[in-house]
């Protein structure tokens, strides 16, 4: 049995416990609220290394020429869409291409603002299959920045790109899809 | 805060505690400490709760009864299956086990309240708003959140109804008032343990709420997080999920998930832990396999954070992603059997009888495993394509949330009845409130596995013609669903009010410190902790 | 079990069985469908595999369960053994499942490799899901359209009588039919690229096994490969907002001969549009043409927000009674409002010709005691998007 003083002291010792547990659950508790937007980079470092998603370099890569392989054709396709809400023509000039992996091409997409307004356009690319997208290098590309265009405005935009010398072989065609989105009220002025 | 302030006013909750100056009415409600008052006022809240959603459930299944549109507009449909979730799982299940582990944590490891008393208080008393803030947003010019209690962005946020502030500013509330609640039950079984009671020794009840508060306290601030970004997207320009701004919409449902699949051990664990207590009780017999139950739950808790994306196969991740998804969703199966396995084996050959707690116990075991069934069945990714998102995976949450869930709270509701008010329940009014529940439960959600099957999609106010026949009977079991659940009204009242006088042990078989207090369980119980009999395991 | 608890079980059991041997099931499929691809047969093996594995552990577990429920009761008896641990038990009911997995994860794993390869596909068609109707475009084909609920309104608002009261109340594929259905080859590989324009759809159709979200700003990939010509149906399958449970899929399948005549007939009909939008410049409409077509495009397109009343369901969607654009504003600012669209509202350009235009503002700007008095034709549209 306890005598009174000796469970007071007990109980003391519980109550600063108590705080002391409180405090490392608080901070897991910040922690994991941090670890919630961190999920943010992680997620596209993850989709980086996995081609999750399709998702494709944002900045240019410089061409890498380790030569040609012949051998090997791959078909890469080209396709766009304009999201809801931007009045533009905009479609790739020719609809697909035969590429040997390494060999650097060159397109263009052609879009015009039907609209009676300047309205500044951002297309954002996506590759399937997913696991090519990590083997699709854009050296230069429209989708690297904001294209403006005034009402009426027409204009062919370019995209250079070669197909990594390592995609994986079961991999023959290849497609790349442009999404068209007015960022007029975002955009940096 | 420092650590000294902690201690003083953690030092007046006990004060007050030990003075019995109990206020009465409202006030004693309002400004209690007592757990055994704030587990009340948790049970009786989510039982408002479930009313209130079931109440939802009775319109859409109105509205589904037949084809044709009949008494609400799509867009109020889906007003109505989102805040029935989101009622369902942060308004009546979560709740009633925070309840459960208010009333009978203490009591079972021999202390004489939880370990923070007044964040108990808070924890509680900011919930109503959290709910009349959902609830009220029917009655804003927005409506109430109508893209699903999942929030799949960009629905939520660019194409929202306007009320996606409101529904933000409820989750976050929901979301601090269960972390509060956790960090209470991890406090209290750590440091208030009566002396003896090792961690091998504690009831497997203690154990399941103990795991159970780790993983709110892990993801219920990744929710909090995923919540804040949707805000943030909506309000303030950011594109976390908009793929025009750089974002994407798919990493919403990723983050959500990883929230979403522990969500889902939060709400079963603790019903493991009250079967786990009722059927040795019933079958006389300890439970089989008390450590093997422990390390079961362990891993269950551990695999729900690497099985997210199970929810998301159809969203077009690599091979290697959905084989890797598949492959630790089906290892889930191995730890849930264990559980299932060690049940029967602490039934067999033991000495049954079969009151209240262990008939919703035993329509638990089988019926949960039905959901555990169907569970596997969809984690198979390629079945899975045909399933996800059809009445299928209705059927399947239903019979997780509903019969196990559920059940299992009622099981343990109809166990400690006697303790919380010191009469036993009506035997006969409990019988009807069982049987009623099990035949219009099951007529409710099994056809829904059928019509899952034959392509009904869920989330859709009407449907084609084929879906006709199903959908009729499962409204009518719907419907008497729902009534059934007043009995167990009448009964708790009815027990509340008097009945047969119950003794500080009703159950001859059951054990556990909460037995050795009297029935009803006085206001304050072992203000001194109890000595453990040393053969107890 | 006390006697009181035999004479509910009972009672129980006859409820069920006068349940399962009602007749009502009998039109209602309970099984998921074979489907009419080797993939979709290859799926529905594995999932009769699984069930009958499940049937059978479950049979034994409640088996071994009902068994004690039976003979270990107290009333009969039955004295409560001791045992309450045994390490040989509790692994060979760990090792047991995981056998069990195995086998159910290796033929899982090996359709799954058949489903994620696209490879050599002879035919692609890119999908595009948009609130609420599917957009198709034949890769290298020029032809291109939207597929829209064609069940009409007065069916899924029982205007014609409820489900109950009259079965002819609603047609046969009530809620599954389409104006246009997607068209592909039998015998061919069909590649599905598949995207969206706002929030999250998914394209499913059961026949094929094919369920694939549609993410804005993203494309995924399915295929497939029918053997047997005929029309398939299915749904949208995520939650796309308020008309998500009305935007159907519909494919028609059609043998070589009979896809390469559809696709000639696609290229004439683009021709025929082309030229017709040429005469509709010089047409002059009556009012009664323009209000009759206006109607019929407005139910088509605009109704399901706008509502056929013309009073919207605000705050999301506008009401267009008595609005600023349909009475006060500019005729060319209501026509470019239909043919860009704004915030929410899709653009219409692409999708109804001039002549629709015209005689939907028109229609606009006169119903519902609008009552403008406004008459739009074809040039004038054609006007105000040239400028």
């Amino acid at each position: 049995m306890h005598t009174g003083t000796e469970q007071k002291a007990n109980n003391q010792d519980k109550r600063s416990d108590n705080g002391k547990v409180t405090k490392k659950l608080v901070l897991i508790v910040f922690a994991m609220f941090g670890f919630g937007f961190a999920l943010v980079p992680l997620y596209d470092v993850f989709c980086d290394i996995t081609g999750l998603n399709g998702k494709t370099n944002g900045v240019g890569v410089v061409y890498a020429d380790d030569g040609i392989d012949t051998s090997r054709t791959v078909t890469v396709q080209f396709i766009t869409r304009s999201a809801k809400a931007i009045p533009w023509q905009f479609e790739p000039v020719i609809n697909e291409i035969k590429v040997h992996p390494g060999e650097m091409k060159f397109v263009n997409f052609y879009a015009k603002n039907e609209s009676q307004r300047a309205i500044v356009g951002q297309a954002v690319p996506s590759v399937s299959p997913g696991i090519a997208a990590g083997y699709f290098q854009k050296i230069e590309c429209f989708c690297f920045t904001q294209q403006p265009l005034q009402a009426g405005e027409e204009v062919e935009m370019g995209l250079q790109f070669y197909v990594d010398l390592e995609l994986p072989e079961e991999i023959t065609t290849l497609t790349l899809s442009y999404t068209l989105y007015d960022i007029s009220d975002k955009a940096d002025s | 805060m420092t650590t000294d302030t902690v201690n003083e006013s953690l030092d007046d909750a006990h004060n007050d505690d030990h003075h019995d100056h109990k206020m009465t009415g409202i006030k004693r409600w309002l400004y209690t400490t007592n757990h055994k008052d704030i587990g009340t006022l948790y049970l009786w809240f989510s039982f408002i709760m479930l009313l209130t959603g079931g109440a939802l459930a009775m319109v859409i299944r109105a509205e589904l009864f037949q084809p044709g549109l009949q008494i609400v507009e799509p867009d109020f449909f889906n007003q109505l299956t989102t805040t029935h979730g989101l009622i369902m799982v942060f308004g009546a299940i979560m709740p009633a086990f925070t309840g459960f582990a208010n009333w009978m944590l203490p009591m079972m490891i021999g202390a004489p309240d939880m370990a923070l008393p007044r964040m108990n208080n808070w924890s509680f008393w900011i919930l109503p708003f959290a709910f009349a803030i959902l609830i009220g947003s029917f009655f804003m010019e927005s409506g109430a959140p109508n893209f699903g209690w999942t929030f799949y962005a960009p629905l939520s946020t660019t194409y929202s109804n306007g009320s996606t502030a409101f529904f933000v500013f409820a989750v976050h509330i929901m979301g601090i008032s269960s972390i509060m609640g956790a960090i209470n039950i991890v406090v209290t079984i750590m440091n208030l343990r009566a002396p003896g009671m090792t961690y091998m020794k504690m009831p497997l009840f203690v154990w399941t709420f103990f795991i159970t508060a780790y993983l709110l306290i892990a993801v219920m601030p990744v929710l909090a997080g995923v919540v804040t970004m949707l805000l943030t997207d909506t309000y303030f320009g950011t594109s976390f999920f908009d793929a025009a701004g750089g974002g994407d919409p798919v990493m919403f449902q990723h983050i959500f998930w990883f929230f979403g699949h522990p969500e889902v051990y939060i709400m079963i664990l603790p019903a493991f832990g009250i079967v786990s207590t009722i059927i040795p009780a019933f079958a006389r017999k300890k439970l089989f396999g008390y450590s093997s139950m422990v390390y079961a739950t362990a891993s269950i808790a551990l695999l729900s954070f690497i099985v997210w994306a199970h929810h998301m196969f159809t969203t077009g991740m690599p091979l290697f992603g959905e084989l890797f998804f598949m492959y630790c969703t089906m290892l889930i199966a191995v730890p849930t059997g264990v559980k299932v396995f060690n049940w029967v084996a602490t039934m067999w050959r033991g000495s049954m009888t079969f009151e209240m707690p262990m008939m919703f116990s035993i329509a638990f075991v089988i019926l949960f495993t039905i959901g555990g069934f169907s569970g596997l069945m969809l984690a198979l990714t390629p079945v899975d394509f045909q399933y996800h998102d059809t009445y299928f995976v209705v059927a399947h949450f239903h019979y997780v949330l509903v019969t196990g869930s559920l059940f299992s709270i009622y099981a343990g509701a109809y166990y400690w009845l006697p303790k919380w008010t010191g009469h036993m329940y009506s035997e006969r009014l409990a019988n009807w409130h069982f049987w009623c529940s099990l035949i219009s439960v099951n007529l409710l959600f099994f056809p829904m596995h059928f019509l899952g099957l034959a392509g009904m999609p869920r989330r859709i106010p009407d449907y084609a013609l084929q879906f006709a026949d199903f959908n009729k009977w499962v409204s009518i079991g719907g419907f008497a669903f729902g009534l059934s659940q007043l009995i167990f009204l009448a009964v708790v009242i009815k027990c509340i009010k008097g009945g047969e006088k119950a003794p500080a042990k009703p159950w001859d078989g059951a054990e556990g410190l909460e037995w050795t207090v009297a029935s009803p369980a006085p206001y304050h119980t072992f203000s001194t902790p109890p000595a453990l009999e040393e053969d107890k395991a | 079990m006390s006697r009181s608890n035999q004479r509910w079980l009972l009672g129980a059991w006859l409820c069920f069985g006068g349940l399962l041997s009602s007749t009502a099931w009998a039109d209602s499929q309970l099984n998921l469908t074979k489907g009419v691809t080797a993939v979709s047969r290859e799926v529905y093996d594995l999932h009769m595999l699984v069930l009958y594995i499940c049937t059978a552990i479950g049979v034994i577990v409640f088996g071994a369960m009902f068994w004690s429920m039976a003979f270990h009761r107290k009333s009969k008896g039955a004295k409560a053994a001791d045992f309450h641990e045994s390490t040989k038990v509790e692994i060979l009911w760990t090792a047991i499942p995981i056998v069990i997995l195995i086998s159910m994860a290796v033929p899982a794993t090996s359709t799954l490799i058949d489903m994620e390869n696209n490879n050599n596909s002879e035919v692609t068609i890119q999908i595009t899901g948009s609130q609420w109707k599917w957009h198709y475009k034949y890769f290298d084909q020029g032809i291109e359209y939207y597929s829209v609920l064609s069940t009409p309104r007065e069916e899924y608002e029982n205007q014609n009588g409820t489900f109950e009261g009259n079965g002819n109340a609603k047609g046969e594929n009530y809620l599954l039919e389409v104006d246009k259905p997607l068209v592909i080859p039998a015998n061919k590989k069909v590649r599905f690229l598949i995207t969206s324009d706002d929030v999250i759809h998914s394209w499913w159709v059961p026949a094929f096994a094919v369920k694939q979200d549609a993410n804005p700003g993203f494309i995924n990939e399915a295929w497939t490969k029918v053997d047997v010509p005929g029309v398939y149906r299915g749904q949208c399958a995520e939650l796309c907002g308020k008309d998500h449970g009305f935007m159907p899929v519909v494919v028609e399948v059609k043998s070589e001969q009979d896809y390469d005549a559809w696709l000639n007939e696609q290229h004439a009909l683009i021709a025929q549009a082309a030229d017709a939008e040429k005469a509709s410049l010089d047409a002059t409409m009556s009012k009664d043409e323009l209000m009759q077509l206006g109607e019929a495009t407005y139910m088509a397109h605009c109704a399901a927000c706008h509502q056929p009343t013309g009073l919207g369901l605000p705050p999301t969607f506008p009401a267009l009674k008595d609005s600023i654009v349909a009475t006060q504003g500019s005729i060319a600012e209501h026509i470019s409002l239909i043919e860009n669209g704004k915030g929410m509202m899709p653009p219409f350009g692409k999708q109804l010709s001039l002549k629709e235009i015209a005689a939907v503002v028109t229609y606009e700007r006169n119903a519902w005691g609008n009552d403008t008095g406004d008459l739009v034709q074809s040039s004038d549209v054609k006007a105000a998007s040239g400028e």
